[in-house]
Parts: structure tokens; C-alpha cells; sequence
């Protein structure tokens, strides 16, 4: 730096990155990884506040069933269980297929996605079932406010569910073509994020709709 | 095989909406016409529709607004005539045109002039005033505007293809129902603001994370332009209140397409519930259009007082106050609903409690032209003038917030009027404010300032003629949406009223001219220095128009108004810093994403309208094929040499520092 | 600069698990017992719903506790957040949301059931005798 340069006391010189703490901003633009974790997180936030229109919808209709059935009094605790726990292990698979990537281990990660996608869609299928059982027992959507709150909220999750799906296939396929590129880890956080969203999505739904509908 | 689209689909025996889109077709043909035989579409195609740049994505929303404008005033125009004319007679439209007028005027200011133009002139700059080269997403910048492009473009459609909701701008439930509107109309209204609401709502995530974990070095949050803090609390309320209005749209269309009951009247639904939900979106809603606007007066008015914002700290505290208050008032939009005294006595003073952080920012903003050199360019014209009108318009709504008052007044053109006079008073005036004070930025010119005052006074003056009549009708008991009625003491204040439209219809004319003339004149309005205004903050250090990079070197930033202390500093000295050492700049390329996604978005909107269900497939998997292949992108930024920097920033050094010799001769 | 090194003295990403010097055996270690503890919550609650050895009205708030604790495992075993100072941000935007989540839950509630009370048709009105 010259001397002249130095005696301009504020403005703009050739920065020299500065180390102070975060949350003071002091450091510059933030690295990509934190920049495009962050946008997501707040993209996924706003997701919860969707989900949360859904459940108040839910909280204020569950009782309007116009003389017919609820959904959680119709549900089998064992398949919400089984649902829960394909979700719950896919999660966990997925944290694995993270430590995988971290690691670069190229087999290893294809291994974990695929666990973490079948589990997913083994969810996919025990709730399309139950759908459809519901509707054949003449408790489809259609049938009064409270189920269309209830097919619409677990219904929307299950949407966000198939989401994920094609992600993981397209996360696998990104992987195998292209190896562990920047960006291909960047979008990988952004999907870790999103699949452990929607398991702490679900463990509202089934504790608040299913649990706690069926008993009171 | 074409769902429910067949011919009669167009309105061949209704003359008004079948010319008026000839016209407007005939403009839009002629335009690209001229645009191909010009040799120009490569031009536009590269550096406009491609463009991932956020100073030319924000230009497109302003003019996407300043465009929806006139349609949306047209409608204004008719519904003022109408109600001059239909005074025991039964004016010039139908109940059932009129209605879809009036809703599409709403839902038009609303969703496609107001919206995007605060979020253009956010996203033109906050970048810049944050000391970096773009946001944080540039790529999908350009999506969300293309959706926005997309909802827009839908709903002009509706003009020429089907029918318009007739439900008003909120599509209320029952009527908005399949069982009382089974046309087209209120899917239109439906699929074109969920197209365009997912497009805001990307704008608002991509804006948060640039202001949160984006900026120059050095650049604390205390330090940050009143610009950049109002820009936060906007986008934060997006990011918080339109998943809202996504997940209450998404019932209703659940309820029409798939006969679902949330809010039908039989099988337990609960219409209430919608009004609930649409407000909880409504209310913030209104708050992300009004504080952008207070953003640009927080700028304006220091500028042309030739002083720092008075109170800082107060009003970073305030505008996030205000961000969180917003959140807690949405009953007041129902309280005659029936929730009782308990419910609407807690929101209503809620309310009032809101009014306190805005008046804290009109103090601040008064106290900063205290003692300034307060110079009346166009841009304070419109600053003054939004702060006598706002000032009006937010007594009558605090006088509404008392929920028994609003028992009297609710739905009344007392409501309408006071609305009108809080959004056109604060968001379209700082808007155009806005408007004038970045233009030279953005093009390299000024704006003719006499035009701009003379347009500014036609608005004005327009505005209470137009307006002030209706409060009084609206405290006579004339409720709002009238097609025609027969009470004669209304009948003189909607004269007046109309005559306030046509002054109104003057003033845009006037804007109007003022852009051609000068563009005519341009050469002689130059923009040499960059900062035209002799303004405070970091947008006005680059040159008119900034180069795609906006800054050759990344500020270092170590005070308040950077850009300020610095000018003077070389003022001072008679000479700017040494130049700096210039560094190769990467950028992102160029991408069609965005345009690719919005002509997906409008097939699978146009097919679902119309229950053409094979097509809104395939426009689906289009949509996901595009976003694979934009995933799949090899090579995502291109690098801008030293030497090609220093060559573009050169010429700008050179200009200040001729400014500065003039300076000490 | 590279991402790595630079995230190792700023921010962090949410969901970023990179604590420096950590192994992956020790963050294999944290999912499992995150899964462990998320296994033996949601037991818990499947338990606590069919039980007759809690007061029956107080199953609800027992499962809104668990449901909580679920959540809060998730967040801190899988999603990484924490109250670490570099992760600062990424709190205040989940606290932030989920003080709208309040809003639009429990105010949908509260307002609902005033409304529902005060506007109750004539044959509800009836029924409630």
C-alpha cells in the first residue's frame, strides 16, 4: 500500500479480507457452501410456514367430519408406525450418503442414496395405500371438510416426499457422471437439508394427526 | 383432447374486451416486428432475456410494472366512468363485466405494478449498495422474474381467452367457489398469482441471503444503507407470509378441482377460514410494498438535504418493528366477521401499536430536512408529497383499527379510499421517486425534471380529487363495488372523482412524454460522473450505467455512508486514490432458464385452466427437464481479463477526475 | 481461497458438519445416536397415545413434548444446528420461523373457534342443548 493511499481514512482500497467474527458481516461475501446452504435453509423455512397454513387448516376442520369418519380414527397405528420408521431410517441413510460424500467414496454414496430413496418410496407406497383404502371406505377427500384437511396436509408432505424422490435419482445420477464437483456437493447439502425437513415435518404429523387424533 | 377450450371461448360479442386486446396485440406484434427487422434480437436475447444480471432483471420488473400500470388504470378509468354514469341508470358495462374489472384492477396493482416494482428497483440496488458484483443467485433471479413475467402474462389472456374472476381481487369463498363460479375466471385469477407467487417468493430468499451473507467487506449491518435494512424486512415477510398464500390458493383450488371442502358451505367447510388465511398473507403483504418504499424516501431525502439520515439506529429499529408488528395485525381486515370483542379488541390494538414505529421513520425523515439544503428536484417532490398523503391516509386507518368504528365504515368506499391513499401515497409515490433517482444510474441520462414535476402535480392534485370524494361517499354509506345505484348525494362526489382519474391520466400521460423526450434528449442530460445527484451511498461510486461487473475492486468498507466520506475526502484533496490493482472478474453466464421455465409455467397454467390435463403433463416434465439441464451445466461463469476491467474502468476515473479539476478551478 | 478453508473461519452452512479435526467415525457416532434417541422418542409416542397409564387429558401435551424433542434431536444430530457462535444466523432464521409458525397456528386457532362460536347457526345453536 502507498503512503498516500494511507492517508484516505474510510472508502475502498484492494481488500484485504478482514477475519473478524461472524454476525458482524466484517469478512466479506461468504464462501458459495454457506451462501447456497443458507438460501436453502431460508427457502425451507418458508416451506415450514406453508406446512404450518396446511396444519392450522387441519387444527380448525379435523372436527367438521359432517357426520362421517375422521382419518386418524380410521388409521392403523401399526402402518403410521412403519411409516414413520421407513422415514426415520432414510434420514439416517441420507446422513450416512453425507458422511459417504464427505469421505469421496463413489460406491458408497450411490449405496447410501439408493437406501435412502427406496426407504422413501417404501414410505411413498404404504401412504398411497392408505389413501386408497381410505377412499374406498367411502372416506376420500371429498367426503367432508375434515378429511379434505387431513388428505391435503399429510397429502402435501407426501408431494414433498416425491420431490425428494426425483432428486435423490437425479443427486445419484449428478454423482456418477460428474464426480464430487463444488457444486454438485453445494446442491447435496441443499438435499440433505430438505429430506431431514421433511422427516421433522412428519414427526409433527404423525404425534399431532395421527397420535393424537386417534386418541381424543 | 382440448379440455373445455373451444371457440366461444373468445368474446366475440363483447366489442370493449375484444378491441382492446386487439390493440394491445397489434402493439406487441408491431414491437417484436420492429425489434426482428432491426437486427436487433440477438441484442435483446443476449443481454436482456438471457440476463442473470440483477441491474437488468430490475429494470425488466419496472417495466413489467410500468406496462401492467396502464392496463391496471385503464380498469380504474372504466370503473370511475361507470360509477359517474350509473346514477339511476345502468352506465356502460354489465354487472358481469363490471365485476371482472374491478377484479382484475386489484389483483393487477396489486400482484403485477406494485409488487414488481419494488422488487425491481430492491433488486437493481441493494446489490450495489451492498458493495457486491450481483445476489446471491443470479441464475434463479432471472427464473423468479420470468414466473412473475409468466402470472402476468396469464392474466392478460383471460382478457381475450375465457373470463376474469368476478369475485374481486381476494376471490373470497363461497363465491369463488366451483358451485357459484364454475367458468374460467377464477382459475385464471388462481393459476397466474401461484405461477407468479412461487417467482416472488424465490426473489424474497435470494434477497435475505444476499443482505445476510453477501456484502463488501467491512460492511456491518450498522452500516448498511436504510435501503438495504427496509429491503431485509420486506423480503423477510415474502419469505414468511407468501407460503401462506400459496397453501390457502392451493385449497381452493383442491376445493374446485378435486372437489375437496375446506371452504364450501356444505361438508364442513368453513369459508371464515379462508378470510383468516388470506389475511394472514394480506396484511404482511401490504407491509412488503410499503417498506421498500420507505427504503427509497430513507435515501431521497438525505440526498436532497444534503444530510445524513437523521436517527439511524431509530429507524433500523423501527423497520424491523414494523417487519414483526405486521405479522400480529390481519383481524383488523375482518373484525366485522363476528370474532367477538375479546378477538377484535387485542388486534385492534395491535393496530394502533403499528402506527407507532411509522411515525417514528416521518419524524426521522422531517428531522433530516431540518436545517438541510433541501433542493426540490422531482424525486423530493414525490418524497414530500408521500409524506403529507401517507401522513392521511394512516389517520383514517388507525381511526379504522377501532374495530367499533370500522363496524360503520367496513367495506365502504371509506375503505377504499383510505387503501388507496396509503399505497398510492406511500408505494406508487416512492416508487416513481425511486424511479427517477436510480434513472440516471441505470441508463446514463436524467429524466426532463420540469416533465417530471408537472406529472408530479397531476398526480397529486389527481389523487385528492379522485380519492378524498370517496371517503365522503364512503362516510354517506355507499359500499364499495357498486355497478350502479340511486342514492343522488353520491352522485356529485363521483363526478369529482372521475375528474380526479382523468388528472391522474394526465400525469401518466405526462410521464409518458417525459421518457420519450428524454430519451430524444439524452445526449445533452449525460450522466459523466456517475453520481448526478451528489448523493451518500455505494451505488453512486460506480459509473451510469455500472459496468456488469459493478464494482472493479470489491469496496473495503470502514464507516458509515462509505461512498461519502470518501468523495469528500477527495474533494479535499483535489484527487481521487491511486488506482487500483486490477484483478480478473468472474461472472455468471448468461442462461435461458429463466425464459425456458416461464413458457412452461404458462403452458401448464393455460392447460390447467382449461382441463387440458395431457398438457399441463407435459409442460411439467418440460418444466424438470429444464431444471436438469440447467443442473447439468459444465461451465457456469465466464472471467473478465484485468486488462478488461481496467479498460472499463478507466474512463469513469477519468471523468471524476476531471469533475474534481473543474472542482478547483 | 477454496470453500473449505474459508468456511473454516467464517460462517457455517447449515447442515454443514464440518467441525474441524472431527473423524468420520466420531460423526458416524453422532447420526447413530441421533437416529437412537429419534428411535426411542417415537416409541415413546406411539406408547404414550395407547396407554392407560397417563392422565388421558394430558396425552396431548405429552405428545406435543415428545414431538418437540423429536424435532430438536433432528435439528441438532442431523441438520447440525447449533448454538455454536458461527452458526448464529442460521438459529435466528429457524427461531424467526418458528415465531410465524406460532402466528399462523395458534392465532388460526384462537380466531377460529371465537368465530365459530359467535357465528353458530340456529341448528348448531339447537344441538348444543
Amino acid at each position: 500500500m502507498s503512503a498516500a493511499a494511507a492517508t484516505f481514512t474510510p472508502g475502498f482500497v484492494a481488500p484485504a479480507v478482514s477475519r473478524e467474527a461472524t454476525g458482524h458481516g466484517d469478512a466479506g461475501p461468504a464462501p458459495k457452501r454457506v451462501v447456497a446452504g443458507f438460501g436453502f435453509w431460508i427457502f425451507l423455512l418458508s416451506d415450514i410456514v406453508m406446512f404450518s397454513a396446511f396444519f392450522a387448516s387441519y387444527a380448525v376442520l379435523a372436527g367438521a367430519v359432517a357426520g362421517g369418519p375422521s382419518a386418524a380414527a380410521l388409521s392403523d397405528p401399526n402402518v403410521v408406525a412403519l411409516e414413520t420408521a421407513c422415514l426415520l431410517l432414510s434420514s439416517f441413510c441420507c446422513g450416512m450418503a453425507s458422511l459417504a460424500v464427505e469421505a469421496r467414496k463413489q460406491a458408497l454414496t450411490q449405496l447410501a442414496l439408493l437406501a435412502t430413496g427406496l426407504l422413501g418410496f417404501a414410505f411413498l407406497l404404504l401412504e398411497l395405500r392408505e389413501f386408497a383404502g381410505l377412499v374406498a371406505q367411502g372416506a376420500g377427500p371429498s367426503r367432508s371438510a375434515s378429511l379434505s384437511s387431513f388428505f391435503a396436509l399429510v397429502g402435501c408432505h407426501g408431494a414433498h416426499v416425491t420431490v425428494g424422490l426425483l432428486w435423490i435419482g437425479t443427486m445419484m445420477a449428478q454423482f456418477y457422471a460428474k464426480g464430487f464437483r463444488a457444486d454438485i456437493l453445494r446442491r447435496y447439502l441443499c438435499f440433505s437439508l430438505f429430506w431431514h425437513a421433511l422427516d421433522i415435518v412428519w414427526v409433527a404429523i404423525f404425534s399431532l394427526v395421527y397420535l393424537m387424533g386417534a386418541h381424543v | 383432447m382440448l379440455g373445455k377450450l373451444a371457440w366461444d371461448a373468445i368474446p366475440w360479442e363483447q366489442p370493449l374486451p375484444l378491441l382492446s386486446a386487439a390493440f394491445v396485440g397489434l402493439i406487441i406484434a408491431g414491437v417484436i416486428v420492429w425489434v426482428v427487422l432491426a437486427g436487433r434480437l440477438p441484442y435483446v436475447w443476449r443481454e436482456w432475456i438471457t440476463s442473470v444480471d440483477h441491474k437488468r432483471i430490475g429494470v425488466m420488473y419496472i417495466l413489467l410494472a410500468l406496462v401492467m400500470l396502464l392496463r391496471g388504470f385503464s380498469d380504474a378509468l372504466m370503473m370511475r366512468t361507470q360509477q359517474a354514469l350509473a346514477f339511476n341508470a345502468p352506465g356502460f358495462l354489465p354487472p358481469e363485466h363490471y365485476n371482472q374489472i374491478f377484479s382484475a384492477h386489484g389483483t393487477i396493482m396489486i400482484f403485477f405494478v406494485a409488487m414488481p416494482f419494488v422488487v425491481g428497483l430492491m433488486n437493481y440496488v441493494v446489490p450495489l449498495q451492498l458493495g457486491v458484483r450481483d445476489v446471491a443467485f443470479p441464475t434463479l433471479n432471472s427464473v423468479g422474474f420470468w414466473l412473475t413475467a409468466s402470472g402476468a402474462l396469464l392474466v392478460n389472456v383471460s382478457l381475450v381467452v375465457g373470463e376474469f374472476a368476478r369475485t374481486g381481487w381476494l376471490a373470497f369463498p363461497p363465491l369463488s367457489e366451483l358451485k357459484y363460479s364454475p367458468g374460467v375466471g377464477v382459475d385464471y385469477y388462481l393459476w397466474s398469482l401461484q405461477i407468479s407467487g412461487i417467482g416472488t417468493l424465490i426473489g424474497g430468499v435470494n434477497l435475505v441471503t444476499t443482505i445476510l451473507k453477501t456484502r463488501a467487506p467491512g460492511m456491518r449491518y450498522t452500516r448498511m444503507p436504510i435501503f438495504c435494512w427496509t429491503a431485509l424486512a420486506s423480503n423477510l415477510l415474502i419469505v414468511a407470509s407468501f407460503p401462506i398464500l400459496t397453501a390457502t390458493l392451493a385449497m381452493l383450488l383442491l376445493d374446485r378441482y378435486l372437489d375437496f371442502h375446506f371452504f364450501t358451505n356444505e361438508l364442513g367447510g368453513n369459508p371464515m377460514m379462508f378470510m383468516n388465511l388470506i389475511w394472514l398473507w394480506g396484511h404482511p403483504e401490504v407491509y412488503i410494498l410499503v417498506l421498500p418504499a420507505f427504503g427509497v424516501y430513507s435515501e431521497v431525502v438525505p440526498t436532497f438535504s444534503g444530510k445524513a439520515l437523521f436517527g439511524y439506529r431509530s429507524m433500523v429499529i423501527a423497520t424491523m418493528a414494523i417487519c414483526v408488528l405486521s405479522f400480529t395485525v390481519w383481524l383488523h381486515h375482518f373484525f366485522t366477521m363476528g370474532a367477538g370483542g375479546d378477538v377484535n379488541g387485542v388486534f385492534g390494538v395491535a393496530s394502533m401499536l403499528i402506527a407507532i414505529p411509522t411515525g417514528v421513520k416521518v419524524f426521522n425523515w422531517l428531522f433530516t430536512m431540518y436545517r438541510g439544503r433541501v433542493r426540490f428536484s422531482t424525486s423530493m417532490h414525490w418524497a414530500i408529497g408521500f409524506m403529507v398523503t401517507f401522513v392521511i391516509g394512516g389517520m383514517t386507518g388507525v381511526l379504522q383499527a377501532v374495530p367499533t368504528a370500522d363496524f360503520l365504515v367496513h367495506n365502504s368506499l371509506f375503505l377504499v379510499a383510505h387503501f388507496h391513499n396509503v399505497i398510492i401515497g406511500s408505494v406508487l409515490f416512492g416508487a416513481f421517486a425511486g424511479y427517477t433517482f436510480w434513472f440516471p444510474k441505470a441508463f446514463g441520462f436524467s429524466l426532463d425534471e420540469r416533465l417530471g414535476k408537472a406529472a408530479f402535480w397531476c398526480w397529486l392534485l389527481g389523487f385528492y380529487f379522485a380519492f378524498m370524494p370517496l371517503y365522503a361517499v364512503g362516510l354517506e354509506g355507499m359500499t364499495r363495488r357498486l355497478q350502479h345505484y340511486d342514492q343522488p348525494q353520491w352522485h356529485p362526489w363521483l363526478l369529482v372523482a372521475l375528474g380526479g382519474a382523468l388528472l391522474i391520466f394526465c400525469g401518466i400521460i405526462l410521464q409518458i412524454t417525459q421518457l420519450v423526450v428524454s430519451i430524444r434528449s439524452r445526449e445533452s442530460r449525460r450522466d459523466l460522473t456517475g453520481d448526478v445527484w451528489d448523493a451518500r451511498s455505494l451505488e453512486w461510486a460506480t459509473a451510469s450505467p455500472p459496468p456488469l461487473f459493478n464494482f472493479a475492486v470489491v469496496p473495503n468498507v470502514k464507516t458509515d455512508e462509505p461512498y461519502w466520506g470518501t468523495k469528500q475526502k477527495a474533494r479535499e484533496l483535489l484527487r481521487l486514490e491511486p488506482e487500483p490493482e486490477y484483478e480478473p472478474i468472474e461472472v455468471p453466464r448468461n442462461s435461458p432458464t429463466g425464459f425456458i421455465t416461464a413458457f412452461f409455467a404458462v403452458l401448464v397454467g393455460f392447460a390447467l385452466i382449461w382441463h387440458i390435463w395431457w398438457l399441463a403433463g407435459v409442460g411439467l416434465v418440460g418444466a424438470y427437464a429444464t431444471f436438469v439441464a440447467f443442473a447439468w451445466r459444465d461451465k457456469v461463469e465466464s472471467v473478465i481479463s484485468a486488462e478488461e476491467v481496467a479498460r472499463i474502468d478507466r474512463p469513469n476515473r477519468a471523468a471524476r477526475s476531471l469533475a474534481l479539476e473543474e472542482l478547483a478551478a | 481461497m477454496n470453500d473449505d478453508a474459508l468456511s473454516a473461519i467464517g460462517d457455517i452452512a447449515p447442515g454443514h458438519d464440518y467441525e474441524a479435526g472431527q473423524d468420520i467415525a466420531a460423526r458416524a457416532r453422532s447420526y447413530l445416536i441421533g437416529l437412537g434417541l429419534a428411535v426411542v422418542l417415537t416409541a415413546a409416542s406411539f406408547w404414550a397415545a395407547q396407554t392407560h397409564l397417563i392422565y388421558a387429558p394430558g396425552v396431548s401435551a405429552a405428545l406435543v413434548t415428545l414431538a418437540i424433542a423429536q424435532m430438536g434431536i433432528h435439528l441438532v444430530f442431523f441438520l447440525h444446528i447449533t448454538t455454536a457462535p458461527d452458526n448464529t444466523n442460521n438459529v435466528l432464521a429457524l427461531a424467526f420461523g418458528v415465531l410465524f409458525v406460532g402466528f399462523v397456528v395458534l392465532g388460526s386457532i384462537w380466531i377460529m373457534a371465537h368465530l365459530n362460536h359467535m357465528t353458530m347457526t340456529m341448528d348448531q345453536l339447537m344441538r348444543m342443548q
